[in-house]
């Protein structure tokens, strides 16, 4: 790490481990596949492509890696789920729609190391038998589509891609496909709709499990792309080399985005669990704002549950502040809320909570693709009702009906959209409820806005 | 046996075991255990996307013992306790699996139902009085089985399309419509021309055909019949009638020999609507436009409704009552031989009337006896090549051998003076089997029985008004083979008689009794002199009808169902 030079004002926190995020904001580095192959690039593929696949796939697992995107599935038991006798092509996509709000690490290594994703991505595929793999990249990402373009290209001149790559007999095209900006594709399921040229409507569970009947009704894999990265890693050091770095069953770095309310925002890699909340805001990122005391913390992008500032949590045996907490994905899910995405979003006492979970609202009623019921209507409805807190005209019993509405959503939707926009609205009524009903005002409790409703609560409708 | 028995699945349904085939959807389970589970987007012949979330249950699997745990100890049955899932399912999608629980009563199968009932309606307009699905809205019907009598939605619902025009046939009020797909499904799956779909997304996501196109597809008003609200309507219907005053009719469709199930919706002899009724041997749960809209001729002004006689001049004719007009035919007729006299009747008439007609042409031992043919271009889905509803009894039962092969014989007859007298019934010989009104105007005596008047009427000595198919009762036997009913629906306007009922009392005038007194008399008659009738009660044929015979005719669209249900795709 020491010999690594940074651009100045950008060099890596003395805190962070940097191995996904090695190369970025790295001094003299550029996305050439020149660039990538002197310093190492391509020799861990090669390395692989010696191995037998499920030797990969053992090492993956044995890593204990856990997905990057959002639900910390492990994903060498994800392409374990492969059926053992299949006999159709297998797919293998990577997830670049990274559209969670307060994430922002994958459009780094997309846009600083591509030929990093691509080499974890053809070792990748060379564990799973895919002869042909995905970037679903999002709308939003024009330049990194670009890129990517120019990396696969030049992958292809060095042998890495295409027929019997180094001479392996092992053959492999990968193609990027750039979404039209909508949240629910990042969805796998509804990805995988949308890359078949359909709305992405997320698929039923079963039986439409990717790893059996994905694109095209073929096995497929999804993985997210810093997930993909960390394959190439644990194929230099080892799957249970790998696994010591971190906290086990939270093994390896993660990239956390932190945004909001702190003195220095941005990027971090670090080992799981290896920071608490307290020392991620405090150190890394330079501590809150001057003046400010610690509101809320949002720790794995905007659907996971909202952390009270001032609350404590029960972690086994122990009684942790919100500052103690290690940010590794069992500790944060035992808080009752997610790792998720490493987008960490910090909001100060200086934010109205009520305008906080309305934005987010907002966001989620944009996004809701609409295809079941709970989720298109409530996700609506949540938003216009704190648009009415926001706006001071809700009164107290609108926030009953907020949390109920959110109750409504939660566990009965075709995918975990309905988890994510719910539990935003659940969390911050349940920790911040007396906040919310201070916006509102007791006098507006007979107040309808449709005329159709005010019949109805006549008994005339 | 024990190879049976293995394809049968044990499930819990509301604390009773149940076994059922592998395979079963939760949601056919727990119907056959006689637990409805109320949904909108699931469809038997459609596939399942489980979006509409209606049919969320509680639902538990055998519990999965930890490292080290024993696995639980079956019961004398093999059962084992359930450990019930915290997480609702789709009934809908889902097949059941041993040992499996399902809860459709439980409290958490409760609250979901309240649940998605309430965000169903937080959007859809709730003016139930002026809409036209009222009374058969199974929004309405959930609405008052499981959702909650009041609102606590205050908002501005979202604003979108009214009364769009999307296709000849078919009407759309985007606010009305819930998004079940179940009609996009259909045009895509059935009808094989999607050209509908959703635009824009969340709440705002609205049904639409796609730019330059229009559902004008012949099976369209099916999607009205699946739509579980009032967002698509058939322009046909709508506002006509309320559905709660009209009366419902189990029938079959005439319009081609593939008998499509129907129901007919009628008030006061008047009929609104036809719909298809599910019917698997026959037009599964569909039927096409152009044959369930071909109603509107049946209380027109063209219809004849007394009995008329040519008058003296030879010019006109005078209305009559039916003792004179059945008087002045058997006297006429009387003056022929046998071989001077044609029959031609029709493969629209029932087994029953076809038995009669056979009769009446023994009694006057016609030389000549045929049907009209009609045949059409078969679509491929539902609609045969042969647009006659019966001509399989007209084979079987009148014994005509090849339909429409002696017609020539007869114009010539005609033409020559041969055949001298005509007895045609509920045909149009000028407009539908080419004959000519000069032709016809050779004839000494032409008497002729129809609905509605028409050039060969205008040809004729008498003239007897008929009654439609929706007029009368009978029997029919389909291009497959399959024995059907035909039930009466409403009465016949005026005077109008069913053919049966006409024949015999032209067989009575002629000097022959037979004390027939309705059509099922005839119907156990027929078991007497047309083998493949023995045995065969008018009960047995039940509203879904009975295979009576082999034919190599096959349902195209039947044929495609039977694909998809045998991939799993849909329940069938």
């Amino acid at each position: 790490m020491s010999d690594l030079k940074y651009i100045a004002g950008k060099e890596p926190h003395p805190r962070e481990r940097r191995m996904i995020f090695k190369n970025v904001d790295r001094e003299g580095w550029d996305q050439s596949i020149d660039t990538y192959e002197k310093d190492g690039g391509y020799e861990m593929l090669k390395k692989a492509l010696k191995m037998e696949p499920g030797d990969i796939t053992s090492e993956v697992k044995a890593g204990g890696l856990r997905g990057r995107g959002g639900a910390g599935f492990p994903t060498g038991v994800k392409w374990g789920f492969l059926p053992p006798n299949n006999e159709k092509p297998v797919y293998l996509i990577c997830n670049a729609d990274e559209s969670e709000p307060g994430t922002f690490k994958d459009r780094y290594i997309i846009h600083q190391d591509p030929h990093q994703l691509i080499e974890g991505m053809v070792i990748s595929c060379f564990a799973v038998n895919a002869k042909l793999a995905y970037i679903y990249i999002r709308e939003e990402f024009p330049e990194g589509a670009a890129i990517l373009e120019k990396a696969i290209e030049e992958a292809h001149a060095k042998g890495y891609l295409g027929k019997d790559i180094l001479g392996t007999g092992f053959d492999l095209e990968i193609y990027v496909h750039r979404g039209a900006g909508a949240y629910i594709c990042g969805e796998e399921t509804g990805l995988i709709e949308s890359l078949e040229g359909k709305r992405p409507y997320p698929r039923i569970k079963p039986p439409y499990f990717p790893a059996a009947m994905g694109l095209y009704l073929c096995p497929t894999i999804v993985n997210n792309v810093e997930t993909l990265c960390h394959v190439k890693h644990i194929i230099e050091l080892g799957g249970e080399e790998w696994a010591k770095i971190g906290k086990p069953n939270n093994t390896g770095t993660r990239l956390l985005c932190v945004s909001g309310d702190v003195q220095k925002p941005g990027y971090y890699e670090v080992e799981v669990g290896s920071l608490t909340m307290g020392e991620l805001i405090n150190d890394v990122c330079g501590g809150l704002k001057e003046g400010r005391k610690l509101l809320a913390v949002i720790p794995g992008g905007s659907s996971a549950k909202v952390l009270r500032g001032d609350e404590t949590y029960q972690v086994g045996d122990d009684e942790l502040t919100i500052w103690d907490i290690p940010m590794d994905f069992d500790t944060l899910a035992a808080c009752g809320s997610m790792a998720g995405s490493g987008g960490v979003i910090v909001i100060d006492d200086s934010r109205s909570i009520s305008w906080v979970l309305n934005n987010i609202n907002a966001f989620y009623a944009h996004e809701s693709c609409g295809q079941c019921t709970p989720c298109r209507e409530g996700s609506l409805w949540m938003k216009k009702i704190t648009d009415r807190v926001v706006a001071g005209k809700a009164s107290p019993q609108d926030i009953d009906t907020l949390y109920g509405v959110a109750k409504n959503i939660d566990g009965r939707t075709i995918c975990a959209f309905g988890e994510a926009c719910s539990w935003p609205t659940e969390s911050f009524v349940e920790k911040f409820k007396d906040e919310l009903v201070a916006d509102t005002k007791p006098e507006l409790s007979d107040d309808i806005l449709n005329p159709e409703s005010e019949l109805a609560a006549a008994g005339l409708g | 046996m024990s190879e049976e028995k293995s394809d049968l699945i044990d499930v819990q349904i509301n604390g009773e075991w149940h076994s059922f085939p592998k395979g079963t959807r939760m949601i056919e389970a727990c119907r056959l255990a006689g637990f409805e589970v109320p949904h909108y987007c699931y469809h038997p012949k459609l596939t399942s996307p489980g979006n509409c979330r209606m049919c969320l249950v509680e639902m538990g699997m055998p519990p999965r013992p930890r490292p080290g745990e024993d696995p639980p100890e079956p019961d004398e049955d093999g059962h084992v306790p359930i450990s019930w899932i915290p997480r609702p399912a789709i009934a809908c999608a889902n097949t059941i699996a041993p040992n499996m629980g399902i809860r459709t009563e439980s409290e958490m199968t409760e609250e979901c139902r309240e649940g998605v009932m309430e965000l169903l309606l937080a959007n859809h307009p709730l003016d139930c009085p002026i809409c036209d699905q009222a009374g058969e809205c199974s929004l309405q019907e959930f609405s008052v089985e499981h959702g909650n009598g009041q609102s606590r939605f205050r908002e501005q619902k979202v604003k979108k399309p009214k009364n769009v025009d999307i296709g000849p046939r078919i009407r759309l009020d985007d606010e009305r419509c819930i998004m079940c797909s179940r009609c996009i499904r259909f045009m895509d799956e059935i009808a094989d021309d999607p050209v509908l779909g959703f635009t824009d997304r969340g709440s705002h996501t609205t049904l639409t055909v796609h730019p330059g196109h229009e559902l004008s597809n012949n099976y369209s008003l099916n999607t009205a019949d699946i739509c579980p609200v009032g967002a698509l309507t058939s322009n046909d219907f709508r506002f006509q009638m309320r559905v709660w005053f009209m009366k419902e009719t189990h029938t079959i469709d005439t319009n081609c020999a593939t008998g499509c199930n129907v129901t007919v919706f009628s008030r006061e002899d008047k009929i609104y609507r036809v719909i298809p009724r599910r019917n698997d041997d026959v037009n599964s749960d569909w039927m096409p436009d152009s044959h369930r809209l071909n109603i509107h001729w049946i209380d027109s002004e063209a219809r004849l409704t007394d009995p008329l006689i040519r008058d003296e001049d030879g010019k006109n004719h005078r209305v009559a009552n039916w003792a004179e007009a059945l008087q002045r035919s058997a006297e006429a007729l009387r003056d022929f031989d046998g071989g001077e006299i044609a029959v031609i009747a029709s493969a629209r008439m029932t087994n029953e009337e076809l038995l009669i007609t056979k009769r009446l042409v023994k009694q006057l031992n016609a030389g000549h006896v045929d049907v009209v043919p009609r045949v059409g271009e078969p679509d491929g889905y539902l609609i045969s090549a042969d647009r006659n509803p019966n001509t399989n009894g007209a084979k079987l039962v009148l014994g005509v051998e090849d339909p429409g092969a002696s017609l020539d014989q007869i114009k010539d007859g005609i033409a020559q003076g041969r055949i001298k007298a005509l007895i045609c019934l509920q045909e149009n010989l000028v407009d539908d089997a080419g004959f000519s009104a000069e032709n016809l105007g050779k004839l000494d005596f032409l008497l002729t029985s129809y609905p509605l008047a028409n050039p060969t009427a205008e040809a004729a000595d008498i003239v007897l008004p008929g009654a439609c198919w929706a007029e009368k009762s009978g029997t029919m036997i389909n291009g497959t083979g399959r024995l059907q009913r035909l039930n009466k629906c409403i009465d016949g306007p005026g005077q109008t008689r069913e053919s049966w009922e006409i024949v015999r009392d032209l067989i009575q005038a002629l000097g022959g009794g037979n004390g027939i007194y309705s059509a099922t008399e005839l119907f156990a008659q027929l078991g007497d002199e047309v083998s493949e009738f023995e045995g065969i009660t008018f009960g047995q044929i039940g509203d879904l009808g009975i295979p009576l015979i082999e034919t190599d005719e096959t349902i195209p669209l039947l044929e495609r169902e039977a694909e998809r249900k045998a991939q799993g795709l849909i329940v069938g």
